[in-house]
């Protein structure tokens, strides 16, 4: 059996996947070019059918945005599973990241600047603090994280609209948000005179990526961290602190997640609010790490197509396709990334057939 | 002459290597065939192009005397092949029958499995060979002996004529081995035809009719073992005379380094494994620990490596009491530790091999400097113990240590744990599943750090290993230990004896 790169197979899988969008669109009657279109817009915000109008830079900048998010909580995913964890927390770690820093951005007064990325560090603590209990009993007493992490996200989102309608100062024309944050707490705004919420929040994306390929790449932790997860007992065997490790990389996953939270909170939203559901940053945070395989690029590229996907809705929906398309497509990329063995198998198929063709014509 | 099988003049290329050339096997009806070769001789890719996983550069096969072109691997179970790996396919939680069935479900008239009638097969199966095995027994719950029969009893039941064997006894105790021998002429006396890889020649010489020598990737010969004594035969494998003993001189023991004293450990099970087991080992000696399988071996060396407490009992390195330290403390007290599973402890498999290189040594300097890996530190200690230690990978240190062959990711422990300097070596059945140069070599290495003024305590199953190298041999029965004696004192026998817990020595410590 040949070996393929983790990214020809997530390369095929999103080829397929919006393959087989197309063909549901076909077969509901609709024309899966429109899709294309709308993607494209949604990437680089030209109109094919309207092409006298040209670039609106819109577009591109709401898919940054929309990728900003995902790719922390992608990095997130992807970090506990290098240590052999399934961090499905990100909910959980969300939605305290962005409570801890809308505590921060109104009772702890700071000048501009520093107020911001102290409510963006509360928020990335906040998650670690969430994720250190999952860590901790499967450390102990090797209880599965993920039973404990989908139990705290609901305790997470109860917590949060507690403490916004009681404690924080709640804005009593909606009575489901808090009020505007102070001034102080701001992530600026890049939209180059669009209305898009762009902001200086990617600074912290950037940095969040940096530190993950340093951390797992170069650091001697993460060396014991990738021996962790590699082989639990081996690591063990070598002297490595396997409990310590699983409880700090929950931990720094969970502070991937919180930040997450904060740079949504401040740059979208401009106060606390409370969640009706769950906003899927976490979960999407899975997609994200699975697409890159782990890796640091991996994870910018899929972190970019979630967020892509997540921004062509709106556009897919004005040309009057359903939404739901988008996570059509996700799904099916998941899915074939779930079973890349069986697309290893047909590129073997494929590549003996070539080999046989080759030694024919010879 | 009719042969089940012949693979006549095959070569096949990998990018850069010749993996097999021109090799021809001829596998006569009925009998047992040995392909002898050493770890990456090309026995391993000659057995993958029988089963259809690579395809021929050149040359044919035939079966039963016609040619036949083996694409995929389930062609070669309809025609009758049928292969015992060397690590076992097997589901733990599933019961004998179900392992066995599975793929191959026979069908009630609703659809059903149907498990009662397999059950059944399976023990008349069982029966007809002399197998011995409980058909409604988990595999958890089995010895690997009994897990090896199962996997026997697979090809048994998809109808195999043709059964190869990969490393059959690497993994079995001296009894066991005897089992199967007597297993696998039960199957000849049925009709089957057997085709046995291994390197181990005193197996050849118990079951084998003819045998084939590959070495390196070269056909060298086929023979009849009753013309060909064990000596011409290692030298026919590795292309030099080998010698079965290790030349050493007598020990000179100093100073006490490791004391085991009244130690008591529990097993998983929470049952009595070891009990009140006291041991010392000299610097420049080498006591080596002979006992049967699952004496309380393993969970000795557990203890005394600190991968579990021992429940009362103490163990003291160089006048320091370690019983209760950690994993990392026991190195840093100086002992250095070959793990009995290397798969398991010894390596982490999707490690590169320079990073399993320095596994215990990665977090300080040269190798690390605050915090941060030292690349360049990393490669060329890397280097400099692939060179010393002849560890041959496909890419030298960047290779995956899940891709070497296992007597190379041996000597990488092996190169790991000596060049560590430690006063104690613990070596835990150094050469299981090696092939004789392989031994030869770590065997020298072994008498060599004695020879340095290292104490070495040597746990094996393999007698002849142990009687090979040690200068006092303890013995463990059932946890206790059942005697002492001095190599030159005592011989095959005596130590039968002990291992079986019918004769007791009275501890003549020194």
């Amino acid at each position: 059996m040949k070996k393929y790169k983790a990214s020809t197979i997530s390369l095929i899988a999103v080829l397929i996947g919006f393959l087989l969008a197309s063909l549901l669109l076909l077969v509901t009657g609709r024309n899966p070019v429109n899709m294309f279109i709308a993607i494209l817009r949604a990437m680089i915000g030209f109109d094919l059918t309207h092409p006298e109008k040209g670039v609106n830079i819109l577009y591109p900048l709401n898919w940054l945005l929309n990728s900003m998010p995902v790719i922390l909580t992608g990095l997130s995913v992807a970090f506990a599973y290098r240590t052999g964890m399934f961090n499905i927390g990100g909910e959980g770690q969300f939605i305290v990241g962005a409570l801890a820093c809308t505590f921060v951005a109104f009772y702890v007064p700071l000048p501009a600047g520093i107020h911001t990325v102290a409510c963006v560090l509360a928020g990335g603590l906040a998650g670690a603090l969430w994720a250190f209990l999952p860590g901790f009993l499967k450390a102990m007493r090797n209880i599965n994280e993920v039973v404990i992490c989908i139990m705290l996200n609901y305790t997470a989102l109860y917590l949060n609209t507690f403490m916004i309608r009681n404690v924080l100062p709640i804005n009593i024309n909606t009575l489901h948000e808090t009020v505007k944050f102070p001034e102080t707490v701001s992530l600026g705004s890049l939209n180059f005179g669009t209305a898009s919420k762009f902001n200086w929040g990617f600074v912290f994306v950037i940095i969040a990526l940096l530190l993950y390929w340093f951390i797992i790449e170069k650091t001697s932790f993460g060396f014991s961290l990738r021996a962790t997860g590699f082989n639990k007992e081996g690591a063990r065997y070598a002297g490595m602190s396997t409990t310590k490790n699983t409880v700090l990389s929950m931990m720094i996953a969970g502070a991937f997640v919180g930040v997450a939270g904060a740079i949504v909170t401040i740059g979208v939203y401009g106060y606390g609010r409370i969640f009706d559901a769950f906003d899927n940053y976490g979960f999407d945070g899975i997609s994200v790490a699975l697409i890159g395989a782990c890796k640091t690029s991996g994870i910018l590229f899929g972190g970019l197509l979630i967020g892509l996907l997540k921004s062509a809705t709106t556009t897919l929906q004005r040309m009057g396709m359903t939404k739901s398309i988008t996570n059509l497509i996700q799904a099916c990329i998941l899915i074939l990334i779930a079973i890349q063995y069986g697309i290893v198998l047909v590129l073997n198929m494929i590549n003996s057939k070539k080999d046989k063709k080759v030694k024919e014509d010879a | 002459m009719t042969y089940a099988i012949e693979m006549l003049n095959i070569t096949k290329d990998f990018p850069g290597i010749r993996a097999n050339d021109d090799i021809t096997l001829q596998v006569e009806k009925n009998t047992i065939h040995a392909l002898l070769g050493e770890n990456g001789a090309g026995k391993s890719t000659l057995m993958s192009i029988l089963f259809g996983m690579y395809q021929p550069t050149s040359g044919i096969i035939k079966v039963n005397g016609k040619e036949v072109k083996i694409t995929d691997p389930n062609i070669a179970n309809d025609l009758g092949i049928g292969m015992v790996h060397q690590h076992f396919k097997l589901i733990d939680s599933f019961t004998v029958t179900e392992n066995i069935i599975l793929g191959k479900e026979p069908k009630t008239k609703f659809g059903t499995v149907d498990i009662k009638g397999a059950e059944k097969r399976v023990a008349e199966l069982s029966e007809q060979y002399g197998l011995k095995v409980d058909p409604k027994a988990l595999i958890q719950d089995i010895g690997v002996g009994m897990q090896q029969r199962v996997e026997i009893l697979k090809m048994l039941y998809r109808d195999s004529d043709i059964l190869i064997f990969d490393e059959p006894t690497a993994v079995l105790t001296p009894q066991e081995i005897e089992e199967l021998m007597e297993i696998m002429r039960n199957l000849i006396k049925e009709g089957k035809t057997i085709l046995l890889i291994t390197h181990k020649l005193k197996e050849i010489k118990a079951v084998a009719d003819t045998f084939t020598v590959l070495r390196k990737g070269k056909c060298i010969g086929t023979y009849k073992v009753a013309d060909v004594d064990e000596t011409q035969m290692a030298e026919m494998m590795v292309g030099r005379a080998v010698s079965f003993t290790t030349e050493k001189t007598e020990a000179e023991p100093g100073e006490t380094v490791l004391d085991i004293r009244n130690l008591c450990v529990k097993d998983v099970k929470g049952l009595d494994a070891v009990k009140n087991f006291s041991l010392s080992v000299r610097a420049g000696e080498i006591v080596g620990l002979a006992g049967i399988d699952g004496n309380g071996q393993t969970e000795l060396v557990y203890a005394l490596t600190g991968m579990v407490k021992p429940e009362s009992g103490s163990v003291i390195l160089k006048g320091v009491d370690i019983t209760n330290a950690s994993i990392r403390e026991h190195y840093d007290a100086g002992m250095a530790h070959v793990p009995e599973d290397r798969h398991k402890h010894g390596l982490i498999l999707d490690f590169l091999l320079k990073e399993n290189l320095v596994i215990h040594s990665y977090d300080r300097i040269p190798f690390a400097e605050r915090g941060v890996l030292q690349k360049g530190e990393i490669n060329t200690y890397a280097d400099r113990l692939i060179e010393e230690f002849d560890v041959r990978s496909g890419e030298g240190r960047e290779s995956l240590t899940r891709d070497m062959s296992g007597g190379n990711q041996q000597k990488a422990i092996i190169a790991r744990e000596m060049d560590r300097g430690a006063d104690l070596l613990l070596v835990v059945q150094p050469t299981r599943g090696l092939d004789v140069g392989a031994i030869e070599n770590i065997h020298k290495r072994i008498v060599s750090e004695r020879d340095q003024g290292k104490a070495v305590l040597l746990v094996s199953l393999e007698l002849d290993e142990i009687m090979n190298l040690s200068d006092r041999i303890a013995v463990i029965h059932d946890g206790e230990l059942t005697g002492i004696v001095e190599r030159k004192d005592t011989n095959e026998n005596e130590l039968g004896l002990m291992m079986s817990g019918a004769l007791k020595k009275e501890a003549a410590q020194a």
